[in-house]
């Protein structure tokens, strides 16, 4: 049996864990981007915090990804569900990308263009929402990008937990040494880091030109 | 804003002070501007002139003296309605690179919740009074040229119609023949408008050709203010370098 053989007597089951895949990204970017956007926000408006909250990002980024996972088995308001803890793990993770593009879009946005919107009498939320977070929406959708296709990724470990996904293929294969399962998880991973990738460009790409022709 | 008191100046400036890091960018400047009234801010770069407009609108407040607009202290003003009543025009437009031209111009008129109508006539009046086409209204300003982009600042300014308006080298940015031109056709509109404006430039020929009064600043402080016709003339050792600068290149040309 090849490996298409695999993948269409098993599509139910590729079809199920690519499904569950998606959700726990498209969860943890969700919640990443509630919490980080507006603290990349927050922390133009404060500078003194920004320090701190990158910084802490920072760290957070650098736990290897079985640690962190591994970390979380034992809080003990977390622990008991692989799959809360997995979204847990894949949000701390985003965060930095969307903290850090988000602070760093609106801190580029031309000063003579917000100074001109505030000399005209624009309010402190008026500024925000109609010129500086326009303007930096190609960059934030990179971060958003760059956060989802790691995401697809480190994903396939929260297996290890028990949170699904198409790091059960992976996992199972591996202990069965058995190729064919861990192409039918590694395989719909790339496509799906692939296709985040491409897609999000498009869209950060369309943003990026809006602010300089459209 | 409110209809300007009509005694007293719309914009004075009573011994304003603004410090920075302990180092003065503007020191105890006393001038004032009235209704109709065209004053130029000259001076170098670094002299204070920008600090000075900043200090009008309140983006800067006066660490000393006071600032008032219409008889009322900056400090007391609501900013957002200070503001309102203030068009401010800066070197390149500083437009918003993702707004249309007509979104631009609409911009004063739109956050004070005009009705769309009245809006879109609005836009339409000030491109006529700004001389653009009417075509140019969904363009972008990266797809304007320099000297339109320039218009489309000043539309921006007078969108709302507010009795005072801040021009920070307007015309710096661009060739000297679509400087030119603009400086005629902004003198045409102030005969008519006859708003107070406060117009900084370091270009002598400039300020002669827009100003009712000049003020010469340096420094951060006031060195003179003077009627325009009197200005070339005073004894004041840093005018005559002025003077002496801008003759010497026109004779070199």
């Amino acid at each position: 049996m090849n490996f298409w053989q695999f993948l269409i007597a098993n599509h139910q089951q590729v079809l199920d864990l690519t499904l569950e895949h998606i959700v726990l990204v498209a969860v943890s970017i969700f919640l990443a981007a509630l919490v980080g956007i507006p603290l990349g926000i927050l922390i133009t408006r404060v500078p003194k915090l920004s320090r701190v909250v990158l910084g802490t990002a920072n760290v957070l980024q650098t736990i290897p990804g079985l640690a962190l996972f591994a970390f979380l088995l034992f809080a003990p308001w977390i622990g008991a569900r692989g799959g809360r803890m997995a979204i847990l793990a894949l949000t701390l993770y985003a965060l930095l990308p969307l903290i850090r593009n988000t602070y760093a879009g609106i801190r580029n946005v031309d000063p003579a263009v917000v100074e001109a919107g505030r000399a005209m009498g624009l309010t402190d939320r008026q500024l925000l929402f109609q010129v500086e977070l326009p303007l930096a929406s190609g960059v934030i959708v990179a971060g958003v990008r760059i956060a989802t296709v790691v995401s697809v990724g480190l994903a396939t470990i929260a297996a290890a937990i028990g949170a699904g996904g198409l790091g059960e293929f992976i996992f199972r294969g591996l202990s069965m040494l058995n190729n064919q399962l861990i192409l039918a998880g590694a395989v719909p991973a790339a496509v799906l880091a692939l296709s985040a990738d491409v897609g999000l460009g498009a869209l950060e790409r369309r943003l990026g030109t809006l602010r300089l022709k459209a | 804003m409110t209809s300007p008191a009509s005694d007293g100046p719309a914009i004075a400036f009573d011994r304003a002070s603004f410090r920075l890091n302990g180092r003065a960018l503007v020191r105890d400047l006393v001038l004032s501007v009235n209704q109709g009234e065209t004053l130029v801010l000259l001076g170098r770069s670094g002299s204070g002139k920008t600090t000075s407009l900043k200090l009008i609108n309140r983006l800067l407040l006066p660490t000393e003296g006071e600032v008032r607009v219409n008889g009322r202290r900056t400090s007391e003003w609501d900013p957002i309605r200070l503001r309102r009543g203030i068009g401010y025009v800066i070197q390149d437009g500083g437009l918003f690179p993702h707004f249309t031209v007509a979104r631009n111009i609409a911009l004063v008129p739109q956050i004070e919740n005009w009705p769309q109508e009245k809006i879109r006539a609005r836009v339409q009046e000030l491109l006529a009074l700004v001389g653009l086409s009417p075509d140019l209204a969904d363009r972008y300003p990266a797809q304007l040229s320099g000297g339109q982009r320039q218009r489309v600042g000043v539309a921006r300014a007078l969108a709302a119609d507010p009795p005072i308006l801040l021009l920070d080298e307007p015309f710096g940015g661009l060739d000297p023949i679509t400087r030119s031109e603009m400086q005629k056709e902004f003198r045409n509109l102030q005969e008519r408008m006859k708003k107070a404006v406060i117009f900084v430039t370091h270009d002598l020929r400039e300020a002669l050709l827009l100003a009712d009064r000049v003020a010469l600043m340096e420094e951060g402080r006031l060195i003179v203010n003077l009627p325009v016709a009197e200005f070339p003339h005073s004894r004041e050792p840093l005018v005559r370098a002025y003077v002496e600068a801008f003759s010497g290149t026109a004779e070199s040309r």
